[in-house]
């Protein structure tokens, strides 16, 4: 079986400085991979490089096997297999909950209206945000407009899910209902790439963690071999900094 | 929240006394407000009403039987003012928007396109609005082109268009820049094309964040129809002018005067209130 996602080598920079560098990453069906590390040690590039936000100076990365880094390729196809959630929400302020997310199903995948609205309205429900879909973003709090982004996304049906650092703009009460959503399209069988610094959340959903340090993976393993045993005195240095935050 | 309140609440004695004291602060101020306004304009009235030309200024200037005579040709001559800033407003609108997607657009296949937006607004934008009345108004009539209406009130509108497109655009423009590039992220990512990501993300954004500069625009275009008269149009001032130069009593240009104060006045207050709802939506806005 070929994996969703493979990334085979690459090279990021931002003028002079270097941001990801010979970084390979394989992400099979039905896993959730999660990318930790310090603040700059390349996990958002890497995520907007893989939605093609960014381009890459080197090296390949390839959907479902076919290679997306290819400068030929139509970005807009390769997207709409890609769902991507971003730490500040980025909801649309100007339209409604239920527009927000039915926007992207009834423009790029020609869905019809009704079709569409019922999809959203079934995805509100089962989050419970059924009663929100006629408000706009800033009536929401942050976790309910988190949750509204996440679902934004899932209703595309994306073979892949990136979610850079979801909770971190959010009140510590609030990043539980979010990170609910998350184990909930998990357990649905989600593919997803995440980048967290909810080391405990880490431990529950990911099949595989990374540690990323100056744009390369230090250590990688389950969340046990890494969260709990790592080997790498740099990965022991930053959960232990981690630790002292009080975030493990 | 109401609900929270108690209903057996009785202010302490405490906070009596400061709502007394606040009443006595604001009953002085009003009273210090009174008597100074009172001072100063009465001064000014007394001053002016006194002053040894008045007179001949009141003569002059605001003869009011003069005033009511005329009046029916100036109203006549704002009705083309009035129609001009519709018209032309509408013309703006579309050039304007169509001037703004070209100059923010990266399509490689515009480029041309863009290229000639820019060097349009800086053109139009740089050169006085009476130089392009001038050389539209009698310019164009000089070419002897077939097909070109020689209209004067076509091609006073067509100058004013001209122009206005280019500050209109640039304002709209501004507005597009203003959008922060995470909404075009979150647009592209689920799949929107750039021209979807413009049409439904970008620009109804662009354009509410841009609505009380434009409400500036419309009143400016309202005044500066009046420089079409110079291409003798009857407009508003072109009235005026004709009944004032006639007897020498410059009534005419008071009355047209207050006749576009009566309509900007209102229209300013109007764009001010809508900037400060704007100002006070934003702030509410939160992360977008």
């Amino acid at each position: 079986m070929t994996n969703v996602l493979e990334i085979s080598n690459i090279r990021k920079s931002f003028d002079s400085e270097l941001v990801l560098t010979d970084l390979s990453l394989s992400v099979a069906e039905h896993t959730a991979t999660v990318l930790i590390g310090a603040s700059g040690s390349g996990k958002s590039t890497l995520l907007r490089c893989i939605n093609l936000l960014e381009s890459i100076d080197d090296g390949q990365i390839f959907l479902d096997g076919e290679e997306i880094s290819d400068p030929l390729i139509n970005v807009d196809q390769v997207r709409r297999k890609l769902g991507m959630v971003f730490q500040s929400f980025n909801l649309f302020p100007h339209k409604t909950v239920l527009e927000n997310i039915t926007l992207a199903p009834i423009k790029v995948q020609g869905k019809n209206k009704d079709e569409a609205t019922s999809a959203a309205l079934a995805l509100l429900k089962r989050f419970d945000l059924a009663d929100k879909a006629d408000q706009y973003p800033d009536r929401l709090s942050g976790g309910q407009q988190q949750r509204v982004a996440i679902i934004r996304s899932v209703a595309l049906n994306p073979r892949l899910l990136l979610l850079d650092e979801i909770t971190s703009a959010l009140d510590p009460v609030l990043v539980n209902e979010v990170l609910s959503i998350v184990r909930d399209l998990k357990s649905d069988g989600m593919t997803m790439v995440l980048a967290t610094h909810e080391m405990g959340f880490a431990t529950q959903v990911a099949d595989e963690v990374c540690f990323l340090e100056s744009g390369n993976i230090l250590e990688r393993g389950s969340a046990q071999q890494v969260l709990h045993e790592p080997q790498n005195p740099k990965t022991q240095e930053f959960l232990k900094r981690v630790h002292q935050a009080g975030r493990l | 929240m109401s609900e929270r309140v108690n209903s057996a609440w009785s202010p302490s004695s405490r906070e009596i006394q400061r709502r007394q004291a606040r009443k006595r602060i604001s009953r002085r101020q009003a009273t210090i407000a009174a008597v100074s306004s009172t001072l100063v304009l009465g001064t000014l009235l007394v001053v002016l009403l006194t002053s040894p030309g008045w007179d001949v200024v009141k003569k002059t200037f605001f003869d009011v039987g003069y005033g009511r005579k005329v009046l029916p040709t100036v109203i006549a001559g704002l009705w083309i003012n009035l129609q001009l800033t519709f018209i032309g407003g509408f013309c703006i609108g579309v050039i304007a928007l169509g001037l703004a997607l070209l100059r923010t657009t990266k399509s490689p296949a515009l480029t041309p396109f863009r290229f000639l937006a820019t060097a349009y607004v800086d053109i139009f934008r740089g050169a006085p609005l009476i130089l392009i009345i001038l050389l539209v108004g009698f310019g164009v009539p000089a070419l002897r082109l077939q097909g070109i209406s020689s209209n004067v009130i076509f091609l006073g509108t067509v100058a004013v268009v001209l122009t206005y497109s280019a500050y209109v655009a640039e304002v709209i423009r501004s507005g597009i820049l203003s959008i922060h590039p995470s909404q075009r992220a979150a647009a592209r990512s689920l799949g929107l094309t750039s021209g979807q990501t413009m049409r439904y993300v970008v620009l109804p954004q662009a354009i509410r964040r841009v609505v009380p500069p434009l409400l500036n625009d419309f009143v400016s275009l309202l005044k500066d129809t009046g420089l079409v008269s110079i291409l003798g149009v009857t407009d508003a001032v072109r009235a005026a002018q004709i009944n004032a130069s006639r007897t020498f009593n410059y009534t005419p240009y008071v009355v047209a005067a207050i006749l576009f104060l009566l309509i900007t006045i209102p229209m300013t207050r109007y764009t001010d209130r809508a900037i400060r709802q704007r100002t006070n939506a934003q702030s509410a806005e939160g992360a977008i």
